[in-house]
């Protein structure tokens, strides 16, 4: 039987239904792509997009002081509401933490990316992903736990700052204004860190992946037509890192300025955004507040985004 | 006079593998100087000491007089065209050219001048504007070339720099460069695998295997007299024949070369020396048929004018040439 299809330089059209169905999708891939695409494109559209736009939809509401019932009428009211003196502090003192976050967290995740993509081989890369992926894998709760009790006051790094009898250095930047406080665990230094360890990896790795991308070639070429190593890290590997860069700063800016969980348990009493959210649509059920609340991140990402465009960050991609 | 550059006894080992194994050379000025090997031969570790990526593990090394070890590559008076072109994707050309002008602290009017006299000189004039990834494998080929030589490199070094373009261009590209070396009088010394492009381009060829140099010397002395069955197999693919073929045919028992073109088809009467065999195949090249004959159980291959008629295969050929084509070789490798 097999002797006889050979023969034929074009084999019979199967019998079975699969068969069929996949000579039907061959002759017509728009209908595979339509298949394989629909059902993710509804999940977005409907349940992703929709819910953002009823919440983009909430914020233009307004509560009733009295029955603190919403007043489903067109207002730019509670928008207002954000320019108060209380809220504005908020939102200062939010995207201030998102941006000093964002900032250190490139500092420190740039050498370490450079040494996975450039240097690390076999072994080694392994361990750098152990290393980095490991954090995500435990708890987010238990970590910030993890960390009040290293930042308290009798916690280990006070216990270790006393022993190198650097405690001088640590009252001193804990008697500071602002960033100060009681202990690390209640001042904003200590919020800072504990953002900066959580969000790490979620810089390393785009930063990585776009040096990965960086032929080593163009870092010789560099330094060939007279390049010194540090012109060729400002003229050449950090435009090609840019665009990782910011990806990269997109992860720890967002997140930074949506937590409420971690300002809670580590740091001052003063609220962040995402708590005050937390606060409006739960205790106070001033879910248009909330909502309005919640929009200020998704516009402040969006100037970001388009400031991140207009430096040429997506250029090399 | 000083030698552009000089290799002296200089090895670079990578764990167990002698990449460069004890390589002396000197490139004399003005030279065209073609390093040709296999993949894996030493000769882009070569160019990479030269350029400065790589320090030698042993030896010593000279550009122009001064010593080269442990100075870095942003400090050499080299420039490289390399083989992927590494051009920058964020730059425009103009900017890719002008790079080494602008980390130098040359002002930006000149260098913009400069470069676009560079990307004239490389017939891509008024190109400056776009980016790489705007331009075919030949227009990259060149803006590589002008990024280099906007620098007035002491030596221009280039990594198989047309092992990625399509023969015609190939072609093309290889008069230019004999011509821009011609005219610039810079030292150009050339990586490549192709022994039709060095054969045709380069003043003198260094042939590496292994790590080592196997011959080095003019084309003419490379390709007709090659000094080990290595350099006459690389070459020209040269018949290389066994000794005891050749005490056969009358001369010392030694390995011989016998370049294909030297090998008639038919016999003569003007004293050449003959053989017979049988054809066991052969294909057409445009200009000339490429015949495998088998002579008591050797394979010859003879490069036969498109003119004249080759027996089919199976049958029996007679073969002649002058005695002295017939090359001997040093007993080694």
């Amino acid at each position: 039987m097999s002797a006889v299809a050979q023969d034929r330089s074009i084999l019979p059209s199967g019998g079975s239904v699969a068969s069929r169905v996949s000579d039907f999708l061959w002759k017509h891939p728009h209908v595979l792509l339509a298949i394989l695409l629909g059902p993710p494109l509804l999940w977005l559209g409907i349940i992703y997009l929709g819910s953002l736009f009823a919440l983009l939809l909430q914020s233009f509401f307004s509560i009733d002081d009295y029955s603190g019932l919403i007043n489903y009428q067109f207002t730019l009211a509670t928008y207002g509401q954000l320019l108060n003196e209380a809220n504005l502090d908020i939102i200062i003192r939010t995207v201030s933490m998102a941006a000093i976050v964002t900032l250190f967290s490139i500092i420190i995740a740039f050498p370490i990316a450079y040494y996975a993509a450039r240097y690390a081989r076999g072994k080694w890369k392994a361990f750098f992903y152990l290393g980095v992926m490991l954090p995500l894998w435990s708890s987010y709760l238990v970590k910030i736990y993890a960390w009040k009790l290293i930042l308290a006051k009798e916690g280990i790094l006070t216990w270790l700052v006393t022993k190198l009898n650097l405690l001088w250095l640590l009252d001193a930047w804990l008697s500071l204004p602002v960033i100060g406080g009681n202990s690390l665990s209640v001042s904003y230094t200590g919020t800072f860190i504990v953002f900066v360890y959580v969000w790490l990896p979620f810089m390393i790795l785009p930063i990585q992946a776009a040096l990965e991308r960086v032929p080593s070639t163009l870092i010789e070429a560099s330094s060939d037509l007279g390049g010194t190593p540090r012109q060729t890290f400002r003229h050449v590997l950090l435009p090609l890192a840019l665009p990782g860069i910011v990806a990269g700063s997109i992860f720890t800016f967002s997140l930074t300025l949506g937590d409420y969980i971690i300002p809670q348990i580590v740091g001052s009493s003063r609220l962040f955004i995402g708590q005050a959210v937390y606060a409006q649509q739960g205790t106070a059920g001033n879910i248009p507040l909330a909502a309005a609340f919640t929009v200020v991140p998704i516009v402040i990402m969006g100037f970001y985004l388009w400031a991140a465009r207009r430096m040429g960050a997506f250029d090399a991609l | 006079m000083k030698p552009a550059v000089l290799f002296q006894n200089v090895s670079r080992h990578f764990g167990a593998v002698r990449a460069v194994d004890a390589v002396d050379l000197a490139v004399a000025e003005g030279e065209f100087f073609a390093m040709l090997g296999p993949s894996g031969s030493g000769k882009t570790t070569c160019l990479r000491l030269m350029a400065g990526f790589e320090q030698p593990t042993n030896g010593h090394i000279e550009i122009f007089g001064e010593t080269a070890e442990g100075v870095p590559p942003y400090k050499r008076s080299v420039n490289t065209v390399f083989q992927d072109y590494a051009l920058f994707p964020h730059l425009n050309i103009l900017d890719n050219v002008a790079y080494g002008l602008m980390v130098k602290g040359v002002g930006r009017e000149e260098r913009r001048k400069a470069a676009e006299d560079a990307l004239a000189m490389v017939k891509l004039p008024g190109y400056g504007a776009r980016r790489p990834g705007q331009l075919s494998g030949g227009q990259r080929q060149r803006v590589a070339l002008a990024r280099a030589l906007v620098n007035k490199p002491k030596v221009l070094l280039l990594d198989e720099p047309l092992g990625a373009l399509d023969l015609k261009l190939r072609e093309q590209m290889q008069e230019e460069l004999k011509s821009l070396q011609k005219t610039l009088g810079i030292t150009f010394v050339f990586v490549t695998h192709d022994q039709g492009e060095a054969l045709s381009m380069a003043d003198r060829i260094a042939v590496f295997n292994d790590g080592k140099i196997q011959q080095l010397g003019t084309p003419e002395e490379v390709y007709n007299q090659p000094k080990t069955r290595f350099v006459a197999d690389f070459v020209g693919s040269s018949n290389v024949l066994p000794p005891e073929f050749v005490a056969g045919l009358g001369a010392s028992s030694q390995f011989a070369s016998l370049r294909p073109e030297a090998i008639m088809l038919g016999g003569s009467s003007d004293g050449r020396l003959t053989l017979k065999g049988t054809v066991l195949s052969r294909s057409f090249l445009g200009s000339a048929n490429r015949v495998t004959v088998n002579v008591n159980g050797t394979k010859l291959h003879v490069m036969s004018p498109a003119t004249t008629a080759i027996p089919p295969e199976g049958d029996a050929v007679t073969l002649s040439f002058h005695r002295e084509d017939l090359h001997l070789m040093e007993a080694a490798s």
